[in-house]
């Protein structure tokens, strides 16, 4: 029932309703890459370098004559996974630290949320650098790094929820009944406050993607010869200036479409499970 | 108020600890530590004078004691010598810090100027076209990947248009140029990397200033002004926008990381010599000292940020500096 007042509620938000579109297609798209992308995504041709956009090649091809439109096709699975890992891992991270300050407070209150203040005050692209150029860039360690770099908010909105879900009669019941502290949080508790985390991890994924992209800029993203939309933008940047505009505009617009997408998707889901907000007919 | 301020300050010192720790173990994440870093290159390194090396940076000893040693010399702003051109790493840093502090607090500046206005003007004529364009031009300014956009602009304003320099933050030659040309040459070629540089927070601080804006304008002290005849444009700008924007001035605090963290990019982009560039460089080149001098500098100024930002807020509402003492 919930779900249908929240679908109910998201629907009504027109640009929320595009964003929901354009990311289906894109992910439609991702999984049948095989099937939809026209050629080979590393197959190199020579005497057919950055060529403009034309009939047999929508989008150009880059400088070893790859066909743009397939590499982005192919691309946007990289991209995407790196969204969907890095957001899980954030989730994941920020649910159990946010879980156990919120339920247990006090001292280990204190001491999570400080260290929650600690890693809010590092730049978080000083941090991810940082560690990349010690351990090297994999689209692993991407995946992980920015994964272990952005959980703090998805702890903080959890903790807040537990704060006051822990209070409730429920809960109590549950403790009476003899259920571990484990069973209470995960079982109990946690469904209840899983809509702001939702929220956060739509928007997430959004981060996590520009984020990845702008990595590949600084050359320390996923790796040629593999495919990411944002090492693609990369390696056509230098050609912008023999007025190969094409190499770098459409993954950026990809990139543009897509984070802003979920950006819209997670502001219409925010707004669509705000309690606060249904009451007063907004 | 002092009380407050001495308090905040306070509560400061277990942070800075945290985060020489964090900076600590993120250098130690290295496979052998820095020495092999420095050693891997010549592998006619001898077993020796990979030993005299660890010896120089204390890297013998075991960690604890090594992070203490760390720890004191920071104190002091000690960082060491870089591993790249043998200057202290303190000296590289001051160097370059008035620039990114600069930039970033220039783009602070643009992103509150531009950010309140249309918040407010968004949520007093909620659902009109302008909130809705505007709401969509801040999201895209949000969604896209800024390098691409500052690539875009460098193609289009430096190149094709030629009505900005696309690099560094002066000309190559100044020495004809008097005070104000000067300045004048300073403003061109920041104009694209503050403006770019303030798309990142422009979303988030505009739609704050919008929704607190939504939720005070709702409230009875804003219908009693209406009611005993004050002109409208007086009841928003004297009674709503008081009120609604105190808040902001908090999260003006919490868009300082983002702003230091993506001069990385920025400065990469448009070659401006900041720390930002900096720290880019160390981490290409495995500079460890800098690369942990950096770490630290950059979150102890975010910290700052945000300390000030909490001051700010304490100065503009009463109930923070009364309230809690």
């Amino acid at each position: 029932m919930m779900i249908g007042i929240i679908w109910h509620r998201f629907k009504r938000n027109r640009l929320a309703v595009v964003g929901l579109t354009v990311i289906l297609i894109i992910v439609s798209v991702a999984i049948a890459a095989p099937i939809v992308a026209p050629y080979d995504p590393f197959v190199i041709d020579v005497y057919n370098v950055i060529s403009p956009p034309t009939s047999a090649h929508l989008l150009g091809t880059d400088d070893l004559g790859r066909d743009v439109l397939s590499r982005m096709i192919w691309g946007s699975r990289i991209s995407l996974a790196v969204g969907f890992v890095a957001v899980g891992i954030s989730i994941t991270i920020g649910i159990i630290i946010g879980a156990l300050a919120g339920f247990y407070g006090k001292a280990v209150d204190a001491v999570l949320m400080r260290f929650v203040d600690i890693m809010l005050c590092f730049p978080t692209l000083f941090l991810i650098l940082a560690v990349i150029a010690i351990i090297g860039p994999s689209i692993w360690v991407i995946m992980v790094i920015i994964g272990t770099t952005s959980w703090m908010d998805v702890a903080r909105l959890v903790r807040a929820e537990i704060l006051t879900l822990k209070e409730r009669d429920f809960v109590a019941a549950a403790r009476a009944v003899g259920a571990s502290d484990f069973r209470i949080i995960f079982r109990h508790i946690l469904p209840n406050a899983l809509s702001p985390v939702f929220v956060s991890a739509t928007l997430g994924v959004a981060g996590a993607i520009l984020l990845e992209s702008g990595l590949s800029f600084l050359g320390l993203g996923v790796q040629p010869p593999d495919a990411s939309w944002g090492n693609i933008l990369t390696s056509g940047k230098d050609y912008i200036t023999v007025g190969a505009w094409w190499l770098s505009f459409f993954p950026g617009m990809a990139i543009l479409f897509t984070v802003l997408s979920y950006n819209l998707v997670g502001e219409g889901l925010r707004d669509a499970t705000d309690p606060r907000l249904w009451r007063s007919g907004r | 108020m002092l009380f407050y301020i001495v308090r905040r300050l306070l509560l400061m010192v277990p942070l800075i600890f945290g985060i020489t720790l964090i900076s600590f173990s993120v250098i130690h994440l290295a496979p052998g530590g820095p020495v092999e870093v420095e050693t891997e290159m010549s592998m006619k390194t001898s077993a020796q004078a990979r030993e005299n090396l660890k010896k120089l940076y204390g890297l013998d000893k075991p960690l604890h004691v090594q992070y203490i040693d760390w720890l004191t010399r920071f104190v002091k702003l000690d960082f060491g010598k870089s591993f790249v051109d043998d200057k202290k790493v303190i000296n590289k840093i001051r160097e370059r810090v008035p620039i990114t502090i600069v930039i970033s607090v220039l783009s602070l500046i643009i992103t509150f100027c531009i950010a309140v206005p249309i918040g407010v003007l968004s949520a007093t004529r909620q659902n009109s076209l302008f909130d809705k364009l505007t709401t969509v031009f801040v999201f895209v300014g949000f969604s896209a990947p800024h390098f691409w956009v500052a690539l875009l602009c460098m193609y289009l304003f430096g190149m094709i248009l030629g009505w900005l320099p696309i690099s560094g933050i002066q000309s190559i030659d100044i020495s004809g140029m008097g005070g104000l040309e000067m300045l004048a040459d300073w403003a061109k070629h920041l104009i694209l990397p503050v403006l770019i540089g303030s798309l990142a927070a422009l979303a988030g601080l505009s739609r704050y200033s919008r929704s607190s804006m939504l939720e005070v304008i709702r409230q009875d002290y804003i219908r009693t002004a209406r009611a005993k005849g004050l002109k409208e444009s007086q009841v928003i700008t004297r009674h709503a926008m008081k009120n609604a924007l105190m808040s902001v001035i908090t999260i003006l605090g919490l868009a300082v990381p983002g702003f230091i963290g993506g001069s990385v990019i920025m400065e990469t982009i448009f070659s401006i010599p900041g720390m930002g560039l900096l720290f880019f460089q160390s981490a290409m080149s495995r500079d460890y000292p800098t690369i942990m001098g950096i770490l630290v500098i950059g979150a102890v100024l975010t910290l700052i940020g945000n300390f000030l930002a909490d001051i700010a807020y304490a100065l503009a509402d009463p109930r923070i500096r009364v309230g809690k003492d």
